[in-house]
């Protein structure tokens, strides 16, 4: 199911790492964040919001990191370029992530920044739609989100355009060690 | 068709910038759509959609009660209405109730229908339009020419030309830079808006959730960021269970743009939180407009099956000609003709309605599986009910209504049309009729129409007798394949009978909303060809065996007339097209094929009823292929070729055009033979190459196979 979410995701624009703990995610996530510029300036900032990711986990090379936070408010990641966030399930028939976005801080993070990074169980993976619908309960969670590749228009002459309103960049990290939402 | 409709026909078919965007599209668009589609059953898919969306249909009262409650129990304020006046006064109330000054849209064509943005402008808001392509159009202050893509009709350049003016610096037409700046500006309009304003492409009823879908992701921002949303819902968005939901996603970005799914999907139950900790104010209206009233008739309830995919506009051959601005304003193509009918008045359908061909390109990929063309003839037949046929047509279907006054006309006009004969064709025609013979020419009306000739046929005596149904092409036109079927037929033992009273098939009435004439014709063709003598009925014209089949019955049932529904049921069961009956015959060893014959290269061109009415595409290929033809296939060998009966004679300035990119399929495939089963295209097409000079051979099928058929086995 891994190797055709990533085909399909793909596809889409995305881009698919996947790894065997947290921890080797994490370095990924340290360094990405260094390569891409991340600085404790506007538009160069980056936004954690929450999830089980950091359970437990040693959060002290982060603390160390200038220009990223975990405290979401709307200014913030207005501002901000990369957005971190913990999508529940990864749909592989189409490369699509979802998650229940109820909490507005899992939005904010994922649709004002222009990187959205976005973790994600490999336990978590479903083949398709209809495995998902049996899962979710919208009376539960008033906001589902699913997502699929980057913003994108084909509104100016047909040319597909990556970046409109939302983020430029998706970028997917399965984690083989974290747990799937039950 | 007045002055004015025509001129907008004409200013879209000059403006080359639309009809080379929506002509690249269109071609693009089939491609990638089959490819969305790969490993998909879109039968099954389609079937269930249109299972859940006419359940649906059927209880929109109860499910709208139940979305409502359910909604409610969550925080929503549900409004329903019938009237678009009422839901711009709630909006506007709401707005003013909460001291709104801006409103961010993410893009709804439910807004569109009810003329929001102007409202709500008018009484002094600021609404900005958020999803690029309604952008662009709302700065240009145009109205959307497509259904998903709102401002496909404009080039980069006049974005860039509008976008300067926005943002008041003088912006290059490099697109991916335009999109960056649509991006900056329209951000702080997200974050400074008090209302957001979506419509909804899915409502459940069962939990009273919403779906948006988008691309972009504006329709996130637009339900995240402002503290109120409001939500404008046609009820026919409404599903019964979560579970129908699915199936929708799965084809609808699929259908639209040859997506997997769209980028962003949101499933809003109820309120939200803001990001300051309160509840989202979440108003939701239920807008009928007529939409009940449509679910209780029992021809256009299937109209509701649509999920505003818009591929009936994206295969639609008159479509990627004209654009949609030739339309109206709001809903455009196949499916907007129906809702406009509906949504706005009848009338307002009474041109635009006339644009259709009938050709069924977009029945075969419709999502819902509404028989579009079948609604937008039904259309047609109600407005001719209420408004009366043309006086001109009203004339001919008189004449055409008395078989032996037609068939006389018909004679006088061989004679008639002499002096501009060269050939077998009419190249040129004076005064008004001279449009007729604009890019193609026309077929010289014979002598000695097939009806007379069949009387001098001495043909052996067989048990097995077929009544052949000529039609009027190939009784006064194309005698010669006539004479060839009844060749071929003999060899195989089969006597062919001519029944003297058989007359128009009736197709050209019913297609022009003349269902009374129709079916009157198809009264006297059942007398005709009454008596069990005959074991089939074969025409060779796809046109003529689908009224047999299939148009006979229609024209009765919506007629409410049964008096003689059983003979038309009788009629249909034993008619059958020319190839698919010789493919019969050649399967049952009753007619061979030459061994071992190289015929060379030749293209095939399917006729639009022969392929989407009947579904035998496949026996004519299969026969030329056994007769030693190596068959090349052409692009887009299935679009129509312009011809329709009679709409080349009334919208000449769209079927030249199609004619066109038909001959230069065929030419680019560099075959020296067409071959085809309907005579109406080929009179369509060889006119088009008696005019182009180009040397292809237009041939019908049966003309080739005659050819091709060993002798009868003793």
């Amino acid at each position: 199911m891994f190797n055709r979410f990533k085909t399909k995701a793909e596809e889409a624009r995305a881009e698919v790492h996947r790894f065997p703990t947290r921890a080797a995610a994490l370095d990924f996530i340290l360094a990405f964040l260094q390569a891409e510029g991340l600085a404790d300036t506007p538009h160069a900032q980056a936004l954690w919001a929450g999830g089980t990711f950091l359970d437990g986990l040693d959060r002290q090379p982060l603390a160390a990191l200038s220009g990223l936070s975990f405290d979401v408010t709307r200014e913030r990641a207005a501002a901000a370029k990369f957005g971190i966030s913990q999508m529940a399930w990864a749909l592989a028939d189409t490369g699509t992530l979802a998650q229940d976005a109820t909490a507005v801080a899992q939005r904010l993070v994922s649709s004002l920044t222009s990187i959205h990074l976005a973790l994600v169980p490999t336990a978590g993976l479903l083949p398709d739609l209809p495995a998902l619908l049996t899962r979710v309960n919208p009376e539960a969670s008033g906001y589902i989100a699913l997502i699929t590749g980057p913003s994108r228009t084909a509104d100016i002459e047909r040319v597909l355009t990556i970046g409109v309103h939302g983020p430029e960049r998706l970028v997917i990290l399965f984690v083989d060690d974290l747990e799937a939402k039950v | 068709m007045s002055k004015t409709f025509k001129a907008s026909i004409q200013k879209a078919l000059n403006n080359a910038n639309l009809t080379g965007a929506l002509g690249k599209f269109s071609e693009a668009y089939k491609v990638n759509r089959a490819k969305a589609y790969e490993g998909i059953d879109f039968e099954a898919l389609r079937t269930v959609i249109a299972d859940r969306k006419s359940y649906a249909a059927a209880h929109l009262d109860s499910l709208a009660t139940l979305f409502a409650q359910k909604a409610e129990a969550r925080g929503a304020k549900v409004f329903r209405t019938g009237d678009p006046a009422l839901a711009r006064a709630y909006i506007l109330q709401v707005a003013r109730d909460r001291g709104v000054k801006t409103v961010v849209k993410s893009k709804s064509m439910a807004t569109e229908e009810i003329h929001l943005n102007a409202f709500l402008e008018k009484a002094g808001l600021t609404v900005n339009e958020t999803d690029l392509g309604e952008w662009i159009i709302q700065l240009a202050g145009q109205t959307p020419s497509h259904m998903v893509m709102p401002a496909i009709h404009m080039t980069k350049e006049e974005v860039s030309d509008l976008f300067s003016e926005a943002v008041d610096e003088r912006l290059t037409a490099d697109i991916p830079r335009l999109v960056k700046v649509a991006r900056d500006t329209l951000r702080p309009k997200f974050l400074e808006a008090d209302m957001g304003i979506s419509g909804a492409n899915i409502a459940v009823a069962e939990t009273g959730s919403l779906v948006l879908m988008t691309n972009e992701g504006n329709a996130r921002l637009v339900t995240s960021l402002p503290k109120i949303h409001v939500a404008l819902v046609g009820i026919e968005k409404l599903v019964a269970a979560f579970a129908d939901i699915a199936p929708i996603l799965q084809a609808l970005p699929k259908s639209a743009t040859a997506q997997a799914l769209t980028s962003y999907v949101s499933i809003i139950t109820g309120q939200t939180p803001n990001s300051d900790g309160s509840l989202k104010e979440l108003h939701i209206i239920l807008l009928d407009n007529r939409r009940t009233e449509m679910a209780r008739d029992p021809q256009f309830k299937q109209a509701l099956q649509c999920i505003r995919c818009a591929s009936c506009l994206n295969v639609c051959p008159i479509f990627r000609l004209v654009g949609g601005h030739v339309f109206g304003k709001v809903y455009t193509g196949g499916i907007g003709t129906i809702l406009t009918a509906w949504f706005d008045a009848l009338k307002a359908s009474g041109e635009i309605q006339g644009l259709c061909i009938q050709c069924g390109a977009c029945k075969e990929v419709c999502p819902g599986k509404i028989d579009i063309p079948d609604l937008i003839m039904e259309l047609r037949r109600r407005l001719v009910k209420e408004e009366g046929l043309p006086l001109l047509q009203q004339a001919i279907y008189q004449v055409v209504n008395n078989r032996t006054l037609f068939h006389a006309m018909l004679r006088t006009a061989s004679l008639a049309d002499r002096p501009f004969v060269k050939g077998r064709f009419i190249r040129h025609l004076p005064m008004f009729l001279a449009g007729l013979t604009d890019g193609r020419s026309l077929p010289a009306i014979v002598a000695e129409p097939f009806r007379d000739r069949f009387k001098k046929i001495a043909q052996p005596r067989f048990k097995e007798k077929a009544a052949f149904f000529a039609g009027c092409l190939i009784d006064f036109a194309y005698p010669e394949m006539g004479e060839a079927l009844i060749r071929i037929l003999n060899k195989a033992g089969i006597e062919v009978v001519f029944p003297q009273a058989q007359t128009c098939c009736g197709a050209p009435a019913r297609y022009s909303g003349a269902y009374e004439v129709a079916a009157q014709n198809a009264v006297d063709n059942l007398k005709a060809l009454a008596g069990d003598e005959a074991t089939w009925v074969v025409s060779a014209c796809p046109t003529c065996t689908a009224a047999l089949t299939r148009e006979f019955q229609l024209t009765f049932e919506s007629l409410g007339q049964t008096e003689w529904l059983p003979q038309a049921k009788a009629l249909a069961a034993k008619t059958v097209d020319f190839s698919t009956l010789v493919a019969r015959l050649v399967e049952e060893g009753r007619l061979t094929l030459k061994e071992g014959q190289k015929l060379g290269a030749l293209t095939y061109h399917d006729s639009c009823h022969l392929k989407r009415t009947l579904h035998a595409e496949q026996p004519p290929r299969d026969l030329l292929r056994k007769a030693g033809y190596e068959l090349s296939e052409m692009a887009e060998c299935d679009t129509c070729c312009g011809m329709g009966g009679s709409y080349s004679l009334k919208l000449p300035e769209i079927a030249a055009p199609m004619l066109q990119r038909k001959l230069r399929n065929i030419k680019a495939t560099g075959v020296p033979v067409v071959a085809m089963d309907c005579p109406g295209c080929v009179m369509q097409i060889r006119g088009g190459f008696d005019q182009d000079g180009a040397a292809v051979q237009v041939r019908h099928t049966l003309e080739l196979l005659d050819e091709a058929l060993e002798s009868a086995t003793p």
